[in-house]
């Protein structure tokens, strides 16, 4: 799969790690403005599709392997549950070990943090994958 | 403009791409028609006080758009041409009808809209910031009073993302 015109290599170069920081804020401050694991997973995957879309998938698959969105899906689904069992120190099941209240800071929400981190490693890796695996075999087109 | 009138236009809007995005003949032209519907529901989202869903609405929709464009790209013929079944389009409209006179009678039910009885939401919203600690609560619901249903929520991502790597492997396989 072949990439785009040298304005959009330039642009893309340019941007994306402006589009990666974004992602990244709507997913670590999801607890205090809109957003959250999910959207700004999205926004990551976005991302990367941005560069594979740009810079054609021989670039990219220099810099991400192949295995690595399954791998990466997996880590954000265990690390959630992970999360999940460490509740059980509170008494129950996904149980709020590191809550208090107000502050409006980063680490003010409890696990809430842990968790958006967890969903948006997920979604992001997940939705790559399946781009990365629609755009691997195309049999009647050049690109 | 107040915003029930810019609601009741954007719905319209709403429902014009859908059914262009039906009757279209050009591929393309549904493609994009669909994702002017989504992006008619994320300005509804906005509206309607909900900016959690209307940004994940914008950013769903534009990677829903980029996967079925390259999906239609390497097609090789991208017009439909197909004769107009009136028994079909009779019995659909028929039943469009019946469904709209049951739906009148059961909304005489419901509550007014924008005025919602909050029996479990109002002890969420009040509590959110003092027991979570998180200002968003919306976050705070979704992941700590029902932090169960997001574990299925991520089951269900994970379980179809699967389903689609299976079933792209075959397709590869077939095509190699």
């Amino acid at each position: 799969m072949k990439g785009m015109s040298l304005i959009v290599r330039t642009v893309t170069s340019l941007v994306s790690a402006f589009i990666l920081l974004y992602g990244i804020y709507i997913v670590l401050y999801g607890h205090l403005t809109p957003g959250g694991g999910f959207a700004g997973g999205v926004i990551l995957a976005c991302c990367f599709i941005l560069l594979v879309l740009a810079f054609g998938k021989d670039f990219v698959d220099r810099i991400i392997s192949e295995r690595a969105p399954y791998l990466w899906d997996c880590v954000g689904a265990l690390a959630f549950l992970a999360i999940a069992l460490l509740g059980y120190y509170g008494g129950s099941f996904f149980y709020n070990v590191l809550a208090r209240p107000g502050d409006y800071r980063l680490f003010s929400g409890g696990i809430i943090m842990p968790c958006n981190v967890a969903i948006g490693i997920k979604v992001a890796a997940c939705l790559f994958g399946v781009f990365a695996a629609l755009s691997i075999f195309r049999p009647n087109s050049e690109g | 403009m107040d915003p029930i009138t810019i609601l009741y236009f954007l719905i319209s809007f709403m429902i014009v791409a859908a059914i262009v995005a039906v009757e279209a003949r050009d591929l393309l032209s549904t493609v994009v028609s669909v994702s002017a519907a989504g992006a008619g529901l994320s300005i509804v989202f906005l509206l309607l006080g909900a900016p959690d869903l209307a940004i994940t609405q914008v950013v769903v929709e534009v990677l829903c758009l980029v996967i079925l464009i390259r999906a239609i790209v390497t097609r090789k013929d991208v017009t439909f041409d197909k004769r107009p079944d009136t028994f079909a389009v009779a019995a659909g409209l028929v039943f469009c009808a019946l469904l709209c006179v049951a739906c009148l009678y059961a909304f005489r039910g419901l509550v007014p809209f924008g005025e919602p009885r909050m029996l479990m939401a109002r002890p969420y919203l009040l509590e959110s910031l003092s027991r979570t600690g998180a200002a968003n609560a919306v976050m705070g619901v979704l992941l700590d009073f029902r932090a169960y249903d997001t574990l299925g929520e991520a089951t269900v991502i994970f379980t179809s993302i699967i389903g689609a790597y299976v079933l792209l492997r075959h397709v590869g396989r077939k095509a190699a």
